[in-house]
C-alpha cells in the first residue's frame, strides 16, 4: 500500500539551502559576492572593466557564465584580475551549486569582491539564488524604459539597478524618470544608479555603493 | 531550458528528503505549479522522463503537475480576478495598481512512497 508523504517544499528548496551555505561561507571568509544580471549586450562586461580599473585597492574576481565562448574572461583577464568562464552547456540561468563550483576553480580566497556575471536573460536568473550577497541588475539606455513592465520579477529581486550607456541618451527615447518611476513600483527599496562606464559618469556612486556592501 | 534546471533541483531535494521518512522508492511526485509561473509542463515532463532513471530512488516515479490557478488583486477598487484573461489592467475599472495573488506558486506538494 503506497504511503502519501505531504511535503510542501518549495521546488527550489535544495537550490535555497545550497544558497544559504554559500553565502555564509564567503561571508566568513570577508568576501563580497555580487549577481550581476541583465539582458545580453547591456554592458556587463565593459562595467566590470570600468569598475576594476577605477578600484584597484580591491582586489575583485570574476566569474564569467555564458552558454558558451571565453571572450568575456578574456577580456576581464587582460586587466589584471582573476576570471573564470563558467560554460552553462545550454542552462540559462546559474544556481548555488554551479557557483559554488565555480569559486572553488577560480579559488576566490584573497579577494575582496566577486562578480558573477549571470547568463544574459533578464527572466530565468531571477528565479535561482547563486548564493550571492547583493543581486544587481543592468538596463542599458537601447534596451527601453518599458522593461520593468515586461520582466517584473527581475526588479523585484534586484538590490539595485544600473541604468548603462547613459551616454547614448541623446540617441534613443528613452525615460529615465518612467524608469526610475516603474522600478520603484515593483521594488521600493531599489537602489538606482545612472552610469556611463564610457564616460565614466555616475560611476562614482556605484562604486560608493559597492564598497559600503563590503562591510 | 529552465525546466531541465528545475527538474534536476526537484530530485536533489527528493534524494535529500528520502532518508529522513525511510523511503527507497517513490511511486509519484505531485508538484503544484501556478499557471503564470513560466514552466512548460510538457517540457518538464519530458525532462523529468529522462532524468528520473538515472535515479534509483524515482525511476518507477510518475510525475502528476496540480495547476494553481492566478488570480490578481486590484490595489484601487479591492477586487479580484482572472490574471491570464484580464493581464496586469483591472477589468473593473482600469486600474494598473494591481498584484499577482496567486499563480506563481513551484511546489513539490506530495510523493507517494512505494
Amino acid at each position: 500500500m503506497p504511503v502519501t508523504i505531504e511535503l510542501h517544499k518549495t521546488i527550489t528548496a535544495s537550490n535555497d539551502a545550497d544558497a544559504r551555505a554559500l553565502r555564509e561561507e564567503l561571508s566568513r571568509k570577508g568576501i563580497l559576492l555580487v549577481n550581476l544580471m541583465s539582458s545580453p549586450g547591456s554592458g556587463k562586461t565593459t562595467l566590470l572593466s570600468r569598475t576594476i580599473r577605477d578600484l584597484p585597492e580591491i582586489s575583485i574576481a570574476v566569474l564569467e557564465a555564458d552558454i558558451d565562448s571565453d571572450v568575456d574572461a578574456g577580456r576581464i583577464e587582460r586587466l589584471g584580475a582573476r576570471a573564470l568562464q563558467l560554460h552553462t552547456d545550454g542552462m540559462c540561468h546559474v544556481d548555488a551549486g554551479m557557483t559554488a563550483r565555480g569559486l572553488e576553480v577560480l579559488g576566490e580566497e584573497g579577494s575582496d569582491i566577486v562578480f558573477l556575471e549571470n547568463v544574459g536573460n533578464l527572466i530565468c536568473p531571477a528565479e535561482f539564488d547563486t548564493g550571492a550577497h547583493k543581486n544587481v541588475m543592468l538596463l542599458s539606455v537601447p534596451e527601453g524604459d518599458d522593461k520593468p513592465l515586461k520582466y517584473p520579477l527581475m526588479f523585484r529581486k534586484s538590490d539595485a539597478l544600473l541604468i548603462t550607456k547613459t551616454d547614448a541618451l541623446p540617441f534613443f527615447t528613452f525615460d529615465t524618470e518612467a524608469a526610475v518611476r516603474r522600478a520603484r513600483r515593483l521594488n521600493p527599496d531599489i537602489r538606482i544608479f545612472c552610469v556611463s562606464a564610457k564616460t565614466g559618469e555616475g560611476m562614482a556612486d556605484w562604486e560608493e555603493w559597492l564598497l559600503s556592501c563590503m562591510n | 531550458m529552465h525546466e531541465l534546471g528545475i527538474v534536476l533541483h526537484v530530485m536533489k531535494t527528493l534524494e535529500d528528503l528520502a532518508p529522513e521518512h525511510n523511503i527507497t522508492s517513490i511511486g509519484s511526485v505531485t508538484l503544484e505549479i501556478g499557471e503564470v509561473s513560466g514552466i512548460m509542463y510538457e517540457q518538464f515532463t519530458d525532462c523529468w522522463n529522462y532524468f528520473r532513471k538515472r535515479h534509483p530512488l524515482l525511476e518507477k516515479s510518475e510525475l502528476k503537475i496540480e495547476i494553481l490557478p492566478a488570480v490578481t488583486f486590484c490595489e484601487d477598487c479591492r477586487k479580484t480576478y482572472e490574471t491570464v484573461r484580464y493581464g496586469r489592467t483591472c477589468p473593473y475599472c482600469g486600474s494598473g495598481e494591481t498584484y499577482l495573488v496567486t499563480g506563481n506558486e513551484c511546489s513539490i506538494k506530495e510523493i507517494e512512497a512505494e
